[in-house]
């Protein structure tokens, strides 16, 4: 368990998460993949705050923030997701061609 | 621990980690995707308690618990086929996802091996819960507490924007398509 090995996993997540997200058609699936690049994103943070930054308590903090930033990110999606299935009846990203209702 | 035995353990998480990741998006039920979401996030936080961030680690399983319960309502509330007895294959752009997800693993997997990151291991993991706990109310307190109240304003906003009711009338007020003859039924 090297910074290298752990790294690289941290990009096979990222990359399976860029590959959903872009691929996905229904919303809650595309959040899926918002949600696995921040995971990714999170293990890399691990990685370098064990063992290349000393185990400096900042980076814990840092990592507590993007725990944060994926709070927010589902909590505000899933609230639009159900805005947007009420409005118009639209649970994938192909009926919503245009912004303006 | 020993060291064989962390690389093992460290192993099954990481290959497991990826291969649950890789099931969301393969798998016939929405609801199963978001188990296997749980499980990777699940693999991604063991990894993290044996790198020796053990509160980071377990805080993250607890949180994706919780997250992936939501989201599996969610599913069952709004999406067609939840449970998987028909095959759904919903892609858009598919090979230029596969593109996108290729290029950004292979950058980002080849940047460890490119760069000379500092060699600083951690030297007293067994204490890093103690130095979250005092960096979270000590040096820290100021972005700790705007993250707080970034996840208090998110819960108005959600709600805001969720409530059937705005603050300008029904959701559905205003948001039907306009009839393109004047006089003539809007489409709905």
């Amino acid at each position: 368990m090297t910074l290298e090995t752990v790294l690289v996993v941290a990009a096979a997540l990222f990359g399976l998460g860029v590959y959903g997200a872009l691929s996905q058609q229904s919303f809650v699936m595309l959040v899926m993949g918002l949600e696995l690049m921040i995971n990714g994103a999170i293990l890399a943070l691990g990685a370098f705050w064990s063992r290349s930054a000393g185990g400096n308590p900042q980076g814990q903090m840092l990592a507590v923030v993007f725990m944060t930033v994926m709070a927010v990110e589902m909590s505000l999606g899933f609230a639009l997701i159900t805005n947007v299935y009420r409005v118009r009846r639209a649970d994938i990203t192909e009926k919503l061609r245009r912004l303006k209702g | 621990m020993n060291g064989l035995l962390t690389d093992a353990i460290f192993w099954v998480f990481a290959i497991g980690s990826v291969i649950t990741a890789f099931r969301v998006f393969r798998t016939d039920s929405m609801m199963r995707a978001a188990f296997y979401l749980l499980a990777s996030f699940a693999g991604v936080g063991g990894i993290l308690v044996l790198l020796g961030a053990e509160f980071l680690g377990m805080v993250l399983i607890l949180m994706m618990a919780g997250e992936m319960l939501i989201m599996a309502i969610v599913m069952v509330m709004f999406m067609m086929n939840p449970a998987g007895l028909n095959p759904m294959w919903m892609v858009h752009q598919h090979r230029i996802a596969v593109a996108a997800g290729l290029v950004s693993f292979f950058a980002l997997a080849s940047v460890p091996f490119l760069v000379d990151f500092p060699d600083r291991p951690a030297l007293r993991p067994e204490e890093a819960t103690a130095e979250l706990g005092t960096e979270l109310l000590g040096d820290s307190m100021l972005v700790f507490q705007t993250a707080g109240v970034a996840l208090l304003s998110t819960m108005v906003g959600a709600i805001a924007i969720a409530n059937r009711n705005g603050r300008f009338g029904e959701a559905e007020d205003g948001s039907q398509e306009p009839a393109a003859e004047p006089g003539t039924e809007s489409r709905p």
